[in-house]
């Protein structure tokens, strides 16, 4: 018999990021409710809160905490690496959007913080129950910032349409978990590997549901076809700014909670989620390819292409190796640089009544701000995957696990969906190259927007030109701590 | 240790270009001239490889090996043979060639152009000294930016859809090819290291399922009938530069691919294949000749002649024996020279007339005398008149040609009478007949002109009186790779027996 002694406080050293995190956003808040005129301090401290919340990540041991509910592993410190940078970066371009539209300062980066704690936990997740808490964390700021800005047309539409289908997405994992609670008698994910594993479970009919039940709630969440329709609506009507921050952080935790799931608690099932998983990456990236062929819109664009890429972030989970957990990640994080460079620019041409984000307005860009014009054609090179960019690196290490695993026809698929988007990015370059401009207006740029764009141009071209040291860095973190 | 010579020969455009960065953009005169004064270095950096180079081995000279992706065994792996060495003297030159001749009839957006053009340099060196096929492959599509931009920002009416179609077609062929690289590196034993690829035994089956990839990028780039469609818009929307370069590098780099990859390493199935490619290059020959004779614009007749040339070109290179191979060779820098040589010269009076139409030209010969002298040895240089370097690669192509299929090369021969019919046609119809009025007062060429057109009249005369300074680069090295291809022993008979032929 143990007699309880007093608490033990180092319990708390795993989730000490965590906790800062959550002490900012407190923070936040108060800061606004009593230095109503200092809103030049909340970004700066989201910054540095996160910075230090990111220090401390790489920093730190691998270590489990909580009798193994919350993990400290390579997997949870590169995802966590992906969030934490998203919110940094989002930061960093705020200041520029705010001057734009008039929104609630004090509460937009609190709700931030908040729901970048969800996404660490749900990077972190050794049990079931922490993964749908995180995930609940996540999503219900998300919710409310998407509907931030209050007198917008579409905001409104966008953020109910986001809270009935996430919250939809959501109860059907929780089904899915319970099931598989159900049948091995816990939650905690390693065991339920193990039990699946002993107990010969991975045939059963029970248990294919629950892996068909887990699999839409994951779909819904990283907006995979055909669980994606809520994506272009909410992409579009979101500022833009959250759209830019939906489009990375959530997703990229979203493969998270797939890959806690699947490739962790699951890998027994490998035969059976492989090939769906298969079909469902060549289903999005088709959807996600062609429909942006045929959008104005380049915020609706880049909605379809998030949701193309999606399709090829899947083809590193499908292969249901270390190896293809690691494209994927690698690929998350040189899609954050890109996909957050081409919202950055996005941004720069939104005038302040949020019209200005159509093709038209980029005519002749490169005339007009030719320094622009010349990020925008790195990203968008780097989101068709043309060497030298990062996009081109991560799609091939993609690609090569996916081919390694066997699956050739998805591979071939992927490819030529691949050239298919050349033609909607090119588009662009079209627009800001080979056309007249129509306006000369120009462009103000903020300090953190200039900060971001450097970033995340000398993010996309370093993973490209020199990617050893980041394949490097999440091989090592994975297969290390395994 | 020793100056990375390939190294520098990459990235001493590229760094130059982006060193364009720092002037500002409204002194274009500055720009013009470090341009031109960067790839003219670059071009006497080419010097140093030529003097040191040795032809008695067919190993690859001047390596530099480091490691550049550890993770999937990527080396950063450069060297050249008797086959790469001749591109990257015509790469340099024709970018020089094509600076000179962007002089004046680049305007707008300056700065991005000249900087484009020396990117465009810098990867297309990097594509002929890539010895890693990933290397190889990120310089091969890297190139694609920046072609990308120079046919859509700086070229004529229709520019859009002729450099998306380029651009869509190189980027199928090209992604298919990546698809084969990684298929190729699961079975080559984890590496991509070309030396170490080939002469391996692979089994017949994945042969050729590497061969059709590799022939996806290959064949489009050369282009190869029938999917030679992207050339003509995209050689006739390009600015003068822009063609300069398709024609002078880009499209040798698909006949390259084949030479340095498919031969090589898969020697089982480009023999298995060898008829379907020499049908492909037969039809190629005639149906561009024929094409040619029905064209109206100066550009896009030159454009198809091309697609006819390159049939000789793919023709020699699948004769698969030495006089097919080195004449092969041979045309890819005759073709350089003497098609870039034709652009340059279309681009020199297009400025004058500012069209293209064949029927709005008449009787230049007595307003442009001396423009009408050039013009008049570079359509003898293509139709192949011997003492020029058409007839030396063409001859050894249809010798070759014969060796290996008699009856395909009596086909493809009457291609050079096709190819003589168009070209002298086209002579007769631009220099000749009356004097239309609007070919009256028009400007003689200048002094930059002149200097832009010398150096191609001394090389077509040069390689044509004395092809063996060019041939005596490859012996070797086309040797070894006809032994991968056929096995050692096989092709003792074909080798640099008697090819100290003068004509």
């Amino acid at each position: 018999m143990i007699v309880p002694a007093a608490i033990d406080w180092s319990v708390i050293v795993p989730i000490l990021p965590e906790l800062l995190l959550v002490g900012v956003a407190i923070l936040l808040i108060g800061l606004d409710l009593f230095l109503p005129n200092e809103h030049q301090l909340l970004p700066w401290l989201t910054i540095v809160g996160s910075l230090a919340a990111l220090i401390m990540v790489l920093g730190a041991r691998p270590t489990a905490g909580f009798g193994g509910m919350f993990l400290l592993d390579g997997y949870a410190v590169v995802f966590k690496t992906i969030c934490l940078a998203t919110v940094i970066m989002i930061a960093l371009m705020s200041e520029q959007f705010r001057n734009l539209i008039r929104m609630r300062q004090g509460e937009y980066y609190s709700l931030l913080m908040l729901s970048l704690v969800g996404m660490l936990l749900m990077a972190s997740a050794g049990d079931l129950m922490v993964l749908y808490l995180g995930l609940e964390l996540m999503a219900l700021p998300v919710y409310a910032l998407v509907g931030l800005h209050k007198r917008g047309q579409w905001t409104s539409e966008a953020a109910v349409k986001y809270f009935l289908t996430g919250g939809f997405a959501s109860a059907l994992l929780l089904f899915g978990m319970s099931l598989l609670y159900g049948l091995t008698g816990t939650t905690e994910i390693s065991r339920i590997a193990e039990v699946i594993s002993s107990g010969h479970l991975a045939g059963s009919s029970a248990m294919l549901a629950a892996l068909g039940l887990c699999l839409v709630g994951c779909c819904f969440k990283v907006a995979v076809a055909p669980f994606h329709f809520w994506t272009p609506d909410v992409y579009e009507g979101a500022p833009t700014i959250i759209t830019a921050f939906m489009s990375v952080a959530p997703k990229a935790a979203g493969f998270a909670l797939f890959g806690r799931i699947f490739f962790f608690g699951l890998p027994h099932l490998h035969d059976h989620w492989g090939p769906i998983l298969a079909c469902l990456a060549l289903l999005t990236m088709a959807v996600g390819n062609i429909t942006a062929l045929c959008q104005h819109n380049l915020k609706r664009m880049l909605a379809y292409s998030s949701v193309a890429h999606a399709g090829y972030a899947v083809l590193g989970l499908l292969a249901g190796t270390a190896e293809g957990i690691a494209a994927t990640m690698t690929y998350l994080v040189i899609y954050l640089f890109m996909n957050l460079g081409a919202f950055a620019i996005l941004m720069l041409l939104t005038s302040a009544d949020g019209s200005g984000d159509t093709l038209d307005d980029c005519r002749g860009l490169a005339t007009r701000h030719p320094l622009a014009a010349a990020m925008m054609l790195v990203f968008l090179f780097s989101l068709t995957g043309i060497p030298p960019t990062g996009g081109f690196i991560g799609k091939f290490y993609l690609l090569k696990s996916a081919f390694v695993a066997g699956y050739t026809l998805t591979v071939v698929g992927a490819v030529l969906f691949s050239a298919i988007s050349a033609y909607f990015y090119l588009r662009v370059v079209r627009y800001m190259y080979m056309n007249e401009p129509v306006q000369h207006s120009s462009l103000t740029v903020s300090h953190g927007m200039h900060a971001a764009l450097v970033l995340c141009v000398l993010g996309v071209l370093g993973t490209g030109i020199f990617p050893g040291s980041l394949l490097n860095w999440t091989v090592t973190l994975l297969t290390g701590f395994l | 240790m020793s100056i990375p010579l390939l190294s520098t020969l990459i990235f001493f455009p590229i760094v130059g270009g982006l060193s364009l960065l720092a002037v500002p953009r409204q002194q274009t005169g500055t720009i013009r001239l470090m341009a031109l004064i960067i790839s003219l270095i670059e071009l006497v950096l080419t010097i140093p490889l030529i003097v040191l180079f040795d032809k008695n081995t067919h190993a690859m000279q001047f390596r530099e090996l480091h490691p550049w992706i550890s993770a999937l065994n990527i080396n950063y792996s450069l060297g050249i043979d008797g086959i790469s060495i001749l591109f990257l003297v015509l790469t340099a030159l024709i970018i020089v060639l094509s600076i000179l001749v962007s002089w004046e009839s680049i305007s707008e957006k300056v700065q991005e152009f000249f900087i484009a053009m020396l990117l465009l340099e810098g990867v297309m060196m990097g594509v002929f000294c890539a010895l890693d096929f990933f290397l190889f492959y990120v310089f091969w599509e890297t190139m694609l930016i920046p072609m990308f931009l120079i046919i859509g920002i700086w070229g004529g009416p229709n520019r859009i859809y002729a450099t998306v179609k380029f651009f869509l077609y190189t980027l199928v062929g090209s992604l298919l090819m990546l698809v084969g690289i990684i298929l190729l590196y699961q079975n080559g034993g984890q590496t991509f290291d070309v030396l170490k690829l080939a002469g391996q035994p692979y089994s017949l089956k994945l042969q050729l399922l590497l061969f059709w990839a590799f022939f996806a990028a290959f064949a489009v780039k050369v282009p190869m009938w029938p999917v030679h469609t992207w050339l003509p818009d995209a050689h006739t929307e390009a600015p003068t530069a822009g063609s300069v370069i398709l024609a002078g590098v880009l499209i040798k780099m698909g006949a390259y691919g084949f030479l340095r990859f498919s031969l090589p390493i898969l020697p089982m199935a480009s023999q298995k294949m060898l008829m379907p490619m020499l049908i492909l290059s037969v039809i190629a020959i005639v149906y561009g000749a024929v094409i040619c004779l029905a064209q109206t614009d100066l550009k896009r007749l030159i454009a198809y002649s091309s697609v006819s040339h390159m049939g000789f070109v793919t023709l020699g290179l699948f004769a698969l024996n030495q006089r097919g191979l080195e004449g092969s060779i041979l045309q890819m820098i005759n073709h350089g020279l003497v098609t870039g040589a034709l652009f340059l010269a279309v681009g020199m009076i297009y400025e004058r007339t500012h069209s293209r139409e064949i029927s709005v030209y008449g009787g230049l010969a007595s307003t442009m005398p001396v423009f009408a002298g050039f013009f008049m040895l570079f359509t003898l240089a293509a139709v192949g008149l011997p003492g020029t370097n058409g007839f030396i690669g063409e001859f050894l192509i249809l010798l070759g040609g014969f060796e290996c299929r008699p009856w395909l090369a009596v086909v493809a021969s009457s291609g050079l009478i096709l190819g003589a019919w168009y070209m002298l046609w086209l002579y007769q119809r631009v220099f000749f007949n009356e004097v239309k009025e609007s070919m009256q007062g028009l400007a003689q060429l200048n002094l930059r002109e002149i200097i832009i057109l010398t150096p191609m009249v001394i090389l077509i005369l040069w390689i044509g009186l004395f092809p063996n300074g060019l041939l005596s680069f490859m012996h070797v090295s086309v040797g070894h790779l006809l032994e991968q291809v056929h096995g050692s022993g096989l092709v003792q008979s074909a080798v640099i027996s008697g090819l100290t032929m003068h004509p």
